[in-house]
């Protein structure tokens, strides 16, 4: 016998009350009919969930849509180090930043742009900010847009959340 | 005789029975899809909308035919443009024709005059049906081949195929039901179904010829192009058959002509094998049990009960063919060719044999 082969269950031969169908397709029918009664008569057990007006909730470690940080000032967490941006593996996060008016803090971003088509929601920048100023942490998936310039998220938008 | 009072009534009894089977038409496209849903424990249609109303997603089918209407009229490059043109009319008109010889209740009597309901009362009934729906398949045998597309022409020849042979079988598994009733006018044959068997059951062409039913329901099925004979548009392997390339009205006409097909079926079905307007154990003047215990019924409620057994028969075999479609996978094709030659025509003639003998020996016998 040839080494790795395997035998493989074959289908058994049809019974003659099953080769003639009739019987079977009479029980199929009636799991059908039961599946329709059940769902006409418990019309909430459909799983079907109606998307735009009900939403899943997702788990609490669900990564999601950005958001940054706000301080207690309401300015932006980000001291604009690059971290999250050299960390990136889809380079989808553009900084550009400049000097802060407040004298305790170094720098901060100017623009935050986070290129959502480009996104692979793995979590890098999370991991690599310093500052905790980016979470990934909004429950909800990149809403859809119509252009790819919509779906560059800009810093007034993620420091909305 | 008043010329009028003719014209009338039968302008009457078009528009009721055109009404009746396009407004089943429309109800069937929406319970097609929500029955399916159902089945496979889904929502199905429920988003069209008129003024919040939803209604179950009754709306659906006037959506669709407004979307079908404002669609692009499409011709593809290097179609035959006359036929692609002419074949969903072709597909179409013998529909609607076939409907004409469905009787759809008992005769009436307006005005002293006796109006049978019945668009046309032929008396070649059946081979009126079988000659007008086997012009059918010229529609979707046109409009595969003029689309000039590879799919649409082997949806075209497959369904040619499957429904000249399937008509072959659908033809002789009636044969028996002539035989029993000695007619192939249809208004004799739901009176002939009238009558009681043994004094008990109603002699139903169900009860009579069980196996020429089971015969005709299956090529009924394959006739339509229904699952699990829809090998014609057999989406995995064919797109969308024959009417792959047609768009906006014109597939609505092939949509349309199936769904027509479907209604009449269940019609003929009905007339047929389940008594076509005769209500179990209700003669003109009351129910009469076979226990000898009889009821009397006014002569109104007499009717609308022998109509609506029709309407209601009718219905549910228009619902068995979603029900079936939802149950039973497609077949391969060549299952479904020596299922209809080696099986269904050997049995439909068995049938005919099994049946002149018996007639015969009742015959012989003075039953």
């Amino acid at each position: 016998m040839t080494i790795g082969v395997k035998k493989v269950a074959r289908p058994r031969k049809m019974s003659f009350g099953e080769s003639l169908y009739l019987i079977e397709i009479v029980k199929g029918l009636g799991v059908t009919i039961g599946h329709f009664l059940h769902n006409v008569a418990h019309n909430k057990d459909i799983p079907t969930i109606e998307y735009p007006e009900v939403r899943r909730t997702m788990p609490p470690r669900f990564r999601g849509c950005h958001r940054l940080m706000k301080r207690m000032d309401g300015t932006p967490r980000c001291v604009a180090c690059y971290m999250c941006a050299t960390a990136c593996p889809a380079e989808c996060i553009t900084i550009v930043a400049g000097e802060s008016p407040d004298a305790t803090v170094e720098k901060y971003p100017v623009s935050f742009d986070i290129d959502m088509l480009r996104c692979v929601f793995c979590g890098q920048c999370v991991e690599a900010c310093p500052c905790d100023a980016i979470r990934m942490d909004t429950g909800w998936y990149t809403p859809p847009d119509d252009s790819r310039e919509k779906l560059i998220f800009k810093i007034e938008r993620l420091l909305e959340k | 005789m008043n010329p009028l009072f003719d014209i009338a009534v039968s302008v009457a009894r078009i528009a009721v029975f055109f009404a009746f089977v396009f407004g089943l038409v429309v109800v069937m496209t929406w319970v097609e899809r929500k029955g399916a849903a159902y089945i496979q424990d889904r929502r199905g249609p429920n988003r069209a909308s008129i003024m919040g109303v939803t209604l179950f997603g009754m709306f659906h089918p006037l959506a669709d035919a407004l979307k079908f209407l404002f669609k692009e009229d499409f011709i593809p490059d290097g179609a035959h443009r006359l036929f692609y043109q002419l074949a969903p009319m072709f597909a179409l008109a013998p529909a609607i024709l076939t409907m004409a010889v469905v009787p759809f209740g008992p005769p009436v009597t307006i005005a002293g005059k006796q109006v049978a309901l019945h668009i046309a009362d032929l008396n070649v009934g059946i081979l009126y049906l079988f000659a007008v729906s086997g012009m059918a398949v010229y529609g979707i045998v046109l409009a595969g081949w003029s689309s000039n597309s590879k799919y649409p022409l082997l949806g075209g020849l497959r369904s040619s195929a499957q429904m000249i042979s399937y008509e072959v079988s659908m033809g002789l598994s009636v044969v028996g039901i002539l035989m029993v009733f000695q007619s192939v006018q249809l208004s004799a044959i739901v009176r002939g179904q009238g009558e009681l068997l043994f004094g008990i059951l109603p002699r139903w062409g169900v009860f009579v010829q069980p196996l020429g039913f089971i015969l005709f329901v299956t090529a009924l099925y394959a006739e339509a192009n229904r699952t699990p004979f829809d090998l014609p548009e057999g989406e995995s392997e064919l797109v969308a058959g024959y009417h792959t390339e047609y768009a906006s009205f014109k597939f609505s006409m092939f949509m349309m002509a199936e769904y027509i097909h479907l209604v009449v079926g269940a019609a003929v079905l009905a007339t047929l094998f389940f008594g076509g307007w005769q209500f179990p154990y209700l003669g003109d003047s009351g129910f009469a049990f076979p226990g000898g215990i009889s009821v009397a019924v006014p002569a109104w409620a007499v009717f609308l009960l022998r109509i609506g057994s029709f309407v209601g028969k009718t219905l549910f075999f228009c619902w068995l063919y979603v029900w079936v479609r939802w149950t039973i996978p497609r077949f391969r094709y060549d299952q479904v060719m020596r299922l209809g030659w080696k099986v269904m025509l050997p049995l439909a003639l068995a049938n005919i044999f099994v049946t002149g003998i018996v007639l015969l020996l009742i015959d012989r016998g003075g039953f």
